[in-house]
C-alpha cells in the first residue's frame, strides 16, 4: 500500500524518535543507583576483615580474599552455612512449588469452569492480597504453636503455600491465553478434562506459571518474618535468618567480629536467585505483560 | 482451600478471639470484650509507631513512585540506548532479599566501615551521618525505595505496553509533542496500574518491620521496640508475652490498612473511563 505523504510513512524506524543523551545520563544515574550497593557487596567479599573497614568502601583491598571468605563462610560453625542453605532450597521447593501448583490448579479451575458463588470467591481473593502477610504471621504463630507446629519445617511451608496473587495472576491470564473453543474442540474430540487441561491448557499457561512461580520463589527465598517467628533452632533457619544471626553476633555486645562473613554469605546468598531472574527473564517479562497487552 | 482455611480464615478468626481476652495475674484469662480496643487507642506507644508509619507513607511513597514513573516512561519513550538493560538493571533489586539489602546498606551507611565512613574521613567532618536520629527514617526510606523502586517501574512498564501504536501515530499526526503525548495518553493509560503500585505500597508502609528491625543491631538506641505498629506487635508477643493485646494491635493495623487502600481504590477508579 502507498501513501501520499512519506512523513506518514508506517515503518518502525519512522515512529521511532531520536536517542536522547540526557534521558539516557538521568537512566545511567538510575542504574548506579540500583547497583551501587550491589557492587559494594561484590568489592567488599574479596576483603579481608581488616581491609573493610580501613580501605575505601568502593575499591579493592590490599589482598584478594574472596576464596578464603568462601571456604570460610562455608564452614564457620560446623558448616552451618550450608545446612541453612539446604534448608533455603526445602522451602522454596515445598512452598514455592506447591503455592505455584495450587494457583495454577486453583486459577485454572476459576478461569475456566462456572458454578455458584463465583463471584463471592474472585471478591475473597481480592480480598486476600489485600491482608499483608506479616498480619497473619503473629496469629499464625498463636494457632500454630497450639497445634504444636511451631519449629518445625511446616511451619515454614504451609503458610507459603498460598499465593492469592498467583491465584488471580493465573485466572486473569487464564481468561485471555485459553481460548474456551479450543477446551470446548478438546471435549467434542473425547478428551477428559484432565487431559485437555496437561495436554491443551498448561502449556498456554506456561508464562503465567513461570512468573507466579518466579515471584513465589522470591517471596519465599527472601522471607525473613515469618521464620524469625517460626523458628529458634538454628538448624532450622533458612539464609536470611542466619545471615542476620551472624550479624547480630558480629555487632553485638562481646561480638565476635565476622564482618566479612556477613559479607561474603550475602552474596552467596544473592547470586543463586539474581541467576533465576536473569535465566527466566523471558518467560516472566511475557507474564507480567501478557494480561496487559491486548490490542 | 483446607490450606487456604488453615492459613487466612483460621488466623484472622483466632485473632480477633484472642483481641477480646486477657491473660491476668487474677482469674486467668477472661473475656474482656473491648478492653483491649480500648487500651490500644489511648496507647501513645502504638500512636507514635502509627504516626512515624503515616509520615513514611506520605514522603516515601510518593517518591519512590514518581521515580519509578520516570524511570518507565523513559523506557517507553524509545530515546533510549540499551533500554532491556535499564529494565532489567533497576528491577534486580527487588530479587534481592530484604535481610541482605539492608545489611548491605546498613555497612554502607556505617560510619566505621562503610562509604558514609569514607565521605566523611574526605571531606574532614560528619557530612554523613545516615544512622543518626535525624536521618533514620530517611536511611529507612532509601532502602525501601531502593528495593521496590524497580518493582512499581515494571508494573507502569506493562501498563504503557498495552497502548496500541496507533494512539501514538494519531497523536504525532495531530502535532502533538513528547509532553502533550505522556500527559494526555500515557498517564490516563497508567491509572488503573497506578492505583495498584498505591495499594500495595501503602501496605507495604504499614507493615513496615525487616528494614528497621534488622537495622536496630546496628543503632539499638534509636530504633525502639515499638517504632513500627507491626515491631510492636511482634515484640509484645515474643519478647512481652502479651498475645492478646498484640493481637488487638495487629487487628487494629489491619483495618486501618485496608480502610485506606479501599479508599485509594475507590478515588483512583471513580472518574475514570471504566
Amino acid at each position: 500500500m502507498k501513501r501520499a505523504a512519506p512523513a506518514f510513512d508506517r515503518s518502525p524506524s519512522a515512529l521511532r524518535p531520536r536517542r536522547s543523551i540526557p534521558l539516557g545520563i538521568v537512566m545511567a544515574v538510575f542504574l548506579i543507583y540500583a547497583f551501587l550497593p550491589l557492587v559494594w557487596l561484590l568489592i567488599n567479599a574479596t576483603k579481608t576483615q581488616g581491609d573493610i573497614s580501613t580501605t575505601f568502601g568502593l575499591w579493592f583491598g590490599s589482598e584478594f580474599a574472596l576464596w578464603d571468605n568462601i571456604v570460610e563462610t562455608l564452614t564457620y560453625g560446623d558448616g552451618i552455612f550450608l545446612t541453612w542453605l539446604a534448608n533455603t532450597m526445602i522451602y522454596v521447593i515445598a512452598g514455592a512449588g506447591g503455592a505455584t501448583l495450587l494457583a495454577t490448579l486453583a486459577g485454572y479451575g476459576l478461569a475456566k469452569y462456572s458454578f455458584p458463588g463465583k463471584r463471592a470467591v474472585f471478591a475473597i481473593v481480592l480480598g486476600a492480597i489485600a491482608v499483608p502477610g506479616t498480619a497473619l504471621a503473629v496469629p499464625t504463630f498463636l494457632m500454630f504453636s497450639q497445634l504444636g507446629l511451631t519449629n518445625t519445617m511446616w511451619a515454614i511451608i504451609i503458610p507459603s503455600l498460598i499465593s492469592p496473587f498467583g491465584l488471580y495472576l493465573i485466572w486473569v491470564y487464564a481468561v485471555d491465553a485459553v481460548p474456551t473453543e479450543l477446551l470446548e474442540a478438546a471435549r467434542v474430540d473425547g478428551a477428559g478434562e484432565f487431559r485437555t487441561f496437561f495436554t491443551v491448557a498448561l502449556r498456554l499457561l506456561a508464562p503465567g506459571i513461570v512468573t507466579v512461580a518466579l515471584f513465589a520463589i522470591v517471596a519465599t527465598w527472601n522471607n525473613y518474618f515469618l521464620p524469625l517467628i517460626m523458628l529458634n533452632d538454628p538448624q532450622l533457619f533458612p539464609l536470611t535468618i542466619g545471615l542476620q544471626q551472624w550479624n547480630l553476633q558480629a555487632t553485638g555486645v562481646g561480638s565476635d567480629p565476622i564482618f566479612h562473613l556477613v559479607i561474603t554469605g550475602s552474596l552467596l546468598t544473592i547470586i543463586p536467585i539474581v541467576i533465576a531472574f536473569l535465566l527466566l527473564q523471558r518467560f516472566w517479562q511475557s507474564g507480567l505483560s501478557a494480561g496487559s497487552v491486548k490490542q | 482451600m483446607v490450606v487456604f482455611a488453615l492459613t487466612f480464615i483460621a488466623p484472622l478468626v483466632y485473632s480477633v478471639y484472642l483481641s477480646l481476652f486477657r491473660d491476668q495475674l487474677v482469674g486467668g484469662n477472661v473475656f474482656v470484650g473491648l478492653d483491649n480496643y480500648a487500651q490500644a487507642f489511648a496507647d501513645e506507644k502504638l500512636l507514635e509507631g502509627a504516626l512515624r508509619v503515616g509520615a513514611f507513607l506520605a514522603v516515601q511513597v510518593p517518591i519512590m513512585l514518581v521515580l519509578a514513573l520516570i524511570a518507565a516512561l523513559a523506557i517507553d519513550s524509545k530515546r533510549l540506548a540499551g533500554s532491556s538493560l535499564f529494565r532489567i538493571g533497576l528491577f534486580l533489586p527487588y530479587a534481592v532479599p530484604g535481610v541482605v539489602a539492608v545489611l548491605m546498606w546498613g555497612f554502607i551507611y556505617s560510619e566505621r566501615l562503610g562509604l558514609a565512613g569514607d565521605v566523611n574521613d574526605t571531606v574532614g567532618f560528619d557530612l554523613m551521618t545516615p544512622l543518626s536520629g535525624d536521618w533514620i527514617l530517611f536511611a529507612i526510606g532509601n532502602i525501601v525505595t531502593w528495593e521496590f523502586m524497580g518493582y512499581n517501574m515494571l508494573i507502569f512498564y506493562s501498563a504503557l505496553r498495552a497502548v496500541s501504536h496507533d494512539v501514538y501515530e494519531a497523536a504525532a499526526i495531530d502535532g502533538a509533542g513528547q509532553f502533550r503525548i505522556i500527559w494526555n495518553i500515557k498517564l490516563p493509560a497508567l491509572r488503573g496500574a497506578l492505583v495498584i503500585a498505591t495499594i500495595f505500597s501503602i501496605i507495604g508502609s504499614f507493615q513496615l518491620f525487616n528494614e528497621p528491625n534488622i537495622l536496630k543491631s546496628l543503632v539499638p538506641t534509636l530504633i525502639t521496640t515499638f517504632y513500627t505498629p507491626n515491631m510492636y506487635a511482634y515484640n509484645l508477643s515474643f519478647v512481652g508475652q502479651q498475645v492478646n493485646y498484640a493481637a488487638t494491635v495487629a487487628i487494629i493495623m489491619g483495618v486501618i490498612t485496608a480502610v485506606i487502600a479501599y479508599v485509594v481504590q475507590l478515588r483512583g477508579t471513580r472518574g475514570g473511563a471504566r
